[in-house]
């Protein structure tokens, strides 16, 4: 792995900002509201995939429950939409309880009756249900492929307890949001799809820069150093159970966060946001992008799910086949992913077999000894 | 008693087609540390297999051993799964060795990939894919050793290769202009109905069983006692066994590690294809069948630790019977009056899907106490 990153200079850094920041404001008014909408999803999964970065690429941690906490930020946001807007419904609970004679609210519904509960909820439950199944599995020692196991099976069983609890969820029917009033405006309308996509906006830059923060310094050189080698890190005198903990649940909060910026788009939340491809697909987007590099995840959620809309409406069955493929040959062929092999050395090496000459870099503190002659 | 009896009768069935799928998937985790998550599409092939095969026998030439097509699809079903096992294992895996987390997900690529093939290829040129995958993987180890030390032994591969496919196009057609069902893709699912023989119950001490779950019963038993044979009496299973142990000495001591990561990763695979012919008695057959069954798999591996089949066998037939104590409510009926709150417990979990949220509990917390399993790997290293 080569460590060489290029070096931007700041005046394109400031203009890719700027051009950033432009078409983000002038998105709702460019783009059709369909295909706005549609950049939000993206935009809003965009940051779950950060959050499978933040575990994956720089904790060594591969989960596949990913979609439980998105799955349960979205609930969050749908339970407070669903029972502020039930004031014309029977018993003043939401709709659907009529379908199964339920007549009063169940009692974890209640809270969500309050816009600030339910604005923390959003990500402190799937925080804390991140940080409660992780202290229990990293506390065992279990790790690598086992803990993926682990993961995949919780979402399985969370995914068979909302698909069967009618009563309590609306079961696998799951809850609308696009008909429900969020400030006096239906949630499904036009005006709050835009507003929507630039909460979206900021919120994904405003968590890339926490993730940047997150592994800035000594705690993400303690991921790394996880990732890497960790009995090493335990051998150090750093508990590496209590690191683990806090970034599996930073990446549930983050999940929580975007699972429920994807509700309020897509218009429902159902169990099918857990079941167990979709959060397979969450870490194919990270690493298409490029695990480690922060970048790489937003733009590999963005682009893979563009692909796949543009893919599935032009050819479904083939789909799958690509999608197989893709899982394929991102691992074998580029494990660093797209934004890796670019920082890394893939495109000199690229140069390289089209015969150009390549320029050879060393360390400045080898030339410096060669200088010095202690070297040969 | 009776009840008790059933009960006991319904977990050993369930656990045993647990048994059956999770063994391949243990035997390969434990040699080489690889999770496949194509095991459940293996098995839907090994499910397609019986379903061909089925088809097949109706034909007016074979229409007179047909009651017999299931013992032959059991062995058609284990060279199938196993020849997609054997390639998959030299075209990705082996790439992949050391590095378990990608495999995880390489080996996701080729379910979706399995998947999607059984949709949109007839199964009558699927099946002609297969066979010329056979050829072509095996014809060229048949020759003498004379050709297979020639510097022109790539030609001869070559060929063999042209004569796979060629046959391969051959049976293809052969069997898709013979068997109209066969010849057209569809992403339906399929229903396989056992032969005559095996409908209806047997009776055993005043208790009715039904004839399928004794015979997904007898697969099983019989695919445990020939793999334990063959691990504990055979050279190559004494290989495998010495490679799960330390892969560095035995590599060092001369065993190839090589051929005997082939050769269990087709074992593995083939085990997956025959626990296909047990599923395809239980219920319709589609693209999906397997991933009803693999996250089963998954925990009966976690709970049953790695390098012993008696920690598989226990974990599946501990989960089984389980399920059915949790699922099917059956705690109630064998002690009806038991206090309001802990029977409304038992009502609440008393659904197949319920059911699973409590067996997975009960593993969490078991991983507490024993972290490795029923049986961990006894070593001394800080890594696994």
């Amino acid at each position: 792995m080569s460590f060489s990153r290029i070096k931007f200079d700041k005046k394109i850094v400031l203009s890719f900002w700027i051009i950033l920041i432009a078409l983000i404001i002038a998105a709702p008014t460019l783009l059709p509201v369909f295909r706005l909408n549609l950049l939000g999803r993206y935009l809003s999964l965009s940051i779950v995939a950060l959050g499978v970065d933040l575990i994956w690429g720089y904790t060594g941690l591969l989960s596949l429950g990913q979609g439980i906490f998105f799955a349960l930020g979205g609930y969050c946001a749908a339970m407070y939409l669903q029972i502020t807007s039930s004031s014309e419904f029977p018993n003043n609970i939401p709709e659907f309880f009529a379908l199964y004679g339920v007549e009063k609210l169940p009692f974890f519904w209640e809270p969500f009756r309050s816009p600030v509960f339910t604005f923390f909820a959003i990500w402190i439950i799937p925080a804390l249900v991140a940080g409660l199944i992780g202290f229990l599995v990293f506390r065992n020692r279990i790790k690598g492929v086992y803990f993926s196991i682990l993961t995949q099976a919780s979402l399985l069983v969370f995914f068979n307890f909302f698909n069967g609890q009618q009563k309590l969820i609306n079961g696998t029917n799951g809850l609308k949001t696009d008909v429900t009033q969020l400030f006096g405006q239906m949630v499904g309308s036009e005006s709050m799809q835009r507003l929507f996509f630039w909460v979206t906006a900021i919120l994904v830059i405003a968590s890339w820069f926490f993730a940047k923060w997150v592994v800035k310094g000594r705690f993400g050189n303690i991921l790394i150093g996880i990732r890497d080698d960790e009995p090493r890190v335990r051998f150090t005198g750093y508990n590496p159970v209590i690191f683990k903990t806090i970034i599996f649940s930073i990446a549930g909060g983050l999940a929580g966060i975007s699972g429920a910026l994807y509700t309020v788009q897509s218009g429902i939340v159902s169990p099918q946001f857990m079941t167990v491809p979709f959060s397979i697909e969450m870490v194919i987007w990270v690493a298409v992008g490029g695990r480690g590099t922060l970048l790489g995840a937003i733009l590999g959620a963005v682009f893979i799910n563009y692909a796949k809309s543009l893919v599935s409406e032009a050819l479904p069955a083939s789909w799958m086949f690509i999608q197989g493929g893709l899982f394929i040959l991102v691992v074998t062929a580029l494990p660093e992913g797209v934004l890796g092999w670019i920082q890394g050395d893939g495109p000199r090496n690229l140069l390289q077999r089209f015969g150009l000459k390549r320029k050879i870099e060393t360390y400045p503190s080898l030339e410096v000894n060669n200088k010095e002659g202690n070297n040969e | 008693m009776e009840l008790l009896l059933d009960s006991l009768f319904n977990g050993v069935a369930i656990g045993s087609v647990l048994l059956v799928a999770a063994l391949g998937l243990a035997i390969v985790f434990g040699l080489m540390g690889v999770i496949n998550l194509a095991h459940g599409e293996l098995m839907m092939l090994g499910a397609y297999t019986t379903y061909v095969t089925q088809l097949i026998f109706k034909l007016p030439i074979l229409k007179p051993f047909y009651n017999s097509y299931i013992i032959v699809s059991i062995f058609l079903a284990f060279i199938v799964s196993g020849v997609v096992g054997i390639l998959l294992e030299k075209t990705i895996i082996r790439k992949l060795y050391g590095s378990p987390l990608e495999t995880l997900l390489a080996t996701w690529g080729v379910s979706l990939i399995l998947q999607q093939f059984v949709r949109s290829v007839p199964l009558a040129y699927g099946t002609g894919l297969v066979i010329s995958l056979l050829i072509g993987l095996f014809l060229p180890t048949t020759f003498p050793s004379k050709i297979k030390e020639s510097i022109n032994f790539k030609y001869f591969k070559f060929s063999s290769w042209i004569f796979a496919a060629l046959t391969g196009v051959l049976t293809g057609s052969v069997i898709s202009s013979s068997v109209s069902k066969l010849s057209r893709a569809s992403a339906r699912n399929v229903d396989v109905t056992a032969p005559s023989w095996m409908r209806g119950q047997v009776e055993i001490i005043g208790t009715a069983f039904p004839k399928t779950r004794l015979m997904i019963i007898v697969i099983t038993l019989i695919s445990v006692i020939a793999i334990t044979l063959f691990l504990n009496q055979s050279a190559w299973g004494m290989r495998i066994r010495a490679v799960t142990q330390n892969r560095q000495m035995s590599d060092c001591l001369g065993i190839s590690t090589e051929k005997v990561d082939i050769i269990t990763f087709g074992i593995g695979s083939g085990l997956a294809g025959v626990a296909g012919v047990a599923v395809s008695l239980l219920g319709s057959v589609g693209p999906n069948v397997g991933g009803n069954y693999i996250v089963g798999c998954f925990m009966v591996v976690v709970l049953g630790g790695v390098g012993n089949l008696l920690g598989t066998v226990l974990a599946s037939f501990g989960i089984g019977i389980m399920t059915d104590l949790i699922g099917a409510g059956r705690l109630l009926s064998i002690w009806p009056d038991m206090p309001l709150p802990l029977s409304n417990t038992i009502n609440f979990f008393a659904t197949t899907s319920m059911a699973r949220v409590m067996i997975f509990a009960l593993i969490v917390i078991f991983l507490q106490f024993k972290p490795t399993g029923l049986f961990p790997q006894k070593g001394r290293m800080v890594e696994n």
